[in-house]
């Protein structure tokens, strides 16, 4: 299960082949990642993932900005969108949308158009030992991120009648069936199928379906067929194995993924990954904020974990990546120490724990010719930094930690 | 089926308005829309030309059709005439198309006032709206204000307010929480279909459209063109859908036998038709529905 993962870092890392090469801000070995907070669960769910990078010795730092639903001003989206401009990659919590306020924004809508990540990829794969209704799936949904009907134009015409504009582009449409086709190859998956209600708006969707079809004449060797938005649902839920890779607009995309999420397992084995050409935004694949878990300690951090895997094979971290995984998949799958959300009794912090110990033994194991590679400099600035910006009670753990990791270093 | 009228555009043919005129309640069968390109869609036709500003679909697992959801008992009413099917597109220029979602406070009390109205002569006890407001924060804000404000008015009625994707992510965890859900067109139509599929399909749900001055009560599958003639069909859909208009029309002991007759045979098992699982015809179904009917007078 966790090799396909590894699959998945590989197209990943293929995206850099297939399009222009994304920067990164990499100081001595060690990435800078931005970290968006967001909303709900957000920032206590990316400051675990922060424990846990720092458990496994990932070279990533983090620069941290909170950005939520009460932030939500010019100044802190600009920061926030110069920040990951600056990094070329982000890690986000779901931004709460105060939608009854006057002149209300989505963040996290406008993060997504002006940083242009035109795809976003939800990955659902059946998992054992997480009950569900449904087994054997695997299905990529690659959904259109930047129009369609979150183009965010809307007007009055008289009182009490407004009017929302969707638009369709020949030119994203086309530019996201690539993807899907060239995402589908790079995984050797045997067929894509393009939602639409093109039925019903026949011009909008149906530019959208005739994109898909030309760019499907381009890739003889994989499948295409296309099914109305509405039977799709319906299908998804009644025999949902006969869908392999999906392709389609924003609502839709939003619609489906969410569907076959839960039928995965929920919003907190699901990790997503927003993709441009220069930037990528990992978060959790629901985009749920997960408001009434809050300060409860029973949210599912496993989707932001797989999430965070996810970006460490986008950065090529790929060791990182799969030791992570690996123990989290452990954790829920073999020893299913699960959260409430999929049935299970534990804690937030239990699974946490749970998972630093599974990580723990694999890092002092590893070989001192990984600890040569990095360098004096390096691990000292590492130390510094990860002084400078973790909590009191970090600090008491850490000069023991340090001590022996310098230990290992050393030897 | 669609005529071509003068203007060179297909419609209804008129001999429906003046029955409709008369009878103010009607039972309609599958209409097929070509995707793309081709005629409007009849169906949609049909629900402007008589303002059914609402299409009801109640949704309960049928004992004796399994289906990985148990105890699935909601219903979803949808706004029936505007919303993103008001069919209103443009080219702006080669390669940009932009589709117009209408949203008017008329049309969204209508259906809110109905969703209310419905739960509490069906002794349901909670209305959720679905709405996707923090994107389209104009248009199904009309919509939830609509909603908010009638609910102020039935507060003898539990109201929830969700977002359209977290609906979808619980309904396939776990359906069992929702009550009756109103929503404007598009997630209706989704949102309808995905719980036509928790309980076994298109082939058993029926379905009402209602409007101010009558209704038309539908079977909502395709019209299957494969196995038309071969008496294979599922008729249960278009019975179920009649039995939901004898409801409306206030014959509700007949439509009670039925109901009941159509389950029982359906519990049984014995006589089935082949998406039921079982290899009778549509005829000996029928038959055995029948039978029962006569049974129980």
């Amino acid at each position: 299960m966790h090799t396909s993962r590894v699959a998945a870092s590989s197209s990943i890392i293929q995206h850099k082949k297939y399009s222009t090469e994304p920067h990164f801000s990499k100081y001595g070995g060690r990435t800078t990642v931005t970290a968006l907070s967001g909303d709900g669960v957000g920032p206590e769910l990316l400051s675990y993932v922060q424990e846990i990078f720092r458990y496994a010795g990932v070279p990533v730092d983090f620069e941290e900005l909170e950005i939520n639903g009460s932030t939500t001003d010019e100044e802190t989206l600009c920061s926030a969108l110069l920040s990951v401009q600056r990094n070329g990659i982000a890690l986000k919590g779901n931004i709460e949308s105060k939608f009854d306020e006057p002149g209300f924004k989505s963040m996290n809508v406008e993060l997504r158009t002006q940083l242009e990540l035109f795809a976003s990829i939800v990955w659902c794969k059946s998992i054992p030992g997480v009950y569900t209704r449904h087994q054997g799936l695997d299905i990529i949904l690659i959904r259109e991120n930047t129009e369609g009907e979150y183009s965010n134009l809307e007007y009055q015409i008289v009182p009490g009648c407004i009017e929302n504009l969707k638009i369709i582009t020949e030119a994203k449409s086309t530019k996201i069936a690539k993807y899907a086709f060239e995402f589908a190859k790079t995984h050797g998956r045997k067929k894509v199928t393009a939602i639409h209600k093109a039925n019903i708006m026949k011009l909008g969707d149906g530019l959208f379906l005739e994109s898909c079809r030309k760019v499907a004449s381009q890739y003889p060797d994989i499948e295409f067929n296309d099914m109305i938005v509405d039977n799709a649902s319906m299908q998804m839920v009644s025999k949902p194995q006969q869908f392999d890779v999906l392709v389609m607009p924003n609502l839709y995309g939003n619609i489906l993924s969410n569907i076959t999420a839960g039928l995965v397992g929920g919003y907190g084995v699901v990790s997503g990954m927003n993709i441009g050409d220069d930037y990528a935004v990992f978060e959790m694949g629901t985009r749920s904020s997960g408001r009434s878990l809050k300060g409860k300690n029973i949210a599912n951090p496993t989707g932001m974990l797989l999430a965070s895997c996810d970006m460490l094979d986008y950065i090529g971290c790929n060791k990182h990546a799969e030791l992570i995984r690996d123990s989290v998949m452990k954790v829920m799958s073999v020893d299913k120490v699960q959260t409430p959300d999929l049935g299970g009794q534990a804690t937030t912090l239990e699974v946490i724990q749970a998972i630093i110990e599974d990580i723990k033994p694999k890092t002092t194991s590893w070989s001192t010719t990984a600890a040569q590679n990095v360098s004096i400099d390096a691990f000292l600035f590492n130390f510094k930094v990860t002084i400078v910006n973790s909590t009191l009670e970090s600090c008491m753990r850490r000069p023991i930690e340090m001590a022996k990791r310098w230990q290992t270093f050393k030897e | 089926t669609p005529v071509k009228g003068p203007d060179g555009n297909f419609r209804l043919p008129p001999k429906i308005f003046d029955s409709m005129d008369r009878t103010k309640v009607g039972l309609k069968g599958p209409l097929a829309t070509p995707i793309g390109k081709g005629h409007q869609s009849l169906n949609l036709a049909l629900r402007k030309a008589f303002n059914l500003y609402a299409n009801v679909r109640p949704c309960k697992s049928i004992e004796g059709y399994k289906t990985p959801y148990n105890d699935v008992d909601l219903v979803t009413i949808r706004e029936n005439t505007e919303g993103e099917y008001s069919g209103i597109e443009h080219v702006i220029v080669d390669g940009v198309v932009q589709s117009i979602k209408k949203i008017t406070e008329e049309a969204s009390m209508r259906v809110a006032e109905y969703a209310f109205a419905y739960a509490r002569d069906n002794n349901r006890d909670t209305v959720t709206a679905v709405h996707k407001a923090n994107i389209m924060k104009m248009t199904d804000g009309l919509f939830l204000k609509c909603c908010r404000h009638v609910a102020e008015q039935n507060k003898d009625i539990k109201f929830k307010e969700m977002y359209l994707d977290t609906v979808c992510l619980n309904m396939v965890q776990d359906p069992t929480q929702f009550d009756v859900l109103v929503m404007p067109n598009l997630y209706g139509d989704i949102l309808s279909d995905l719980c036509a599929g928790l309980i076994g399909g298109l082939g058993v749900t029926p379905s009402g459209n209602i409007g101010q001055d009558g209704a038309i009560f539908e079977s909502v599958h395709g019209t299957a063109p494969d196995i038309a003639g071969e008496d294979k069909a599922n008729p249960t859909a278009l019975l179920l859908s009649a039995v939901m208009m004898l409801r409306y029309m206030g014959l509700s002991p007949y439509a009670q036998r039925i109901e009941m007759a159509c389950f029982d045979v359906i519990r049984e098992g014995r006589v089935l038709t082949g998406d039921l699982g079982g290899s009778s015809k549509c005829s000996e179904f029928t038959e055995e529905i029948c039978r029962k009917v006569r049974e129980s007078e």
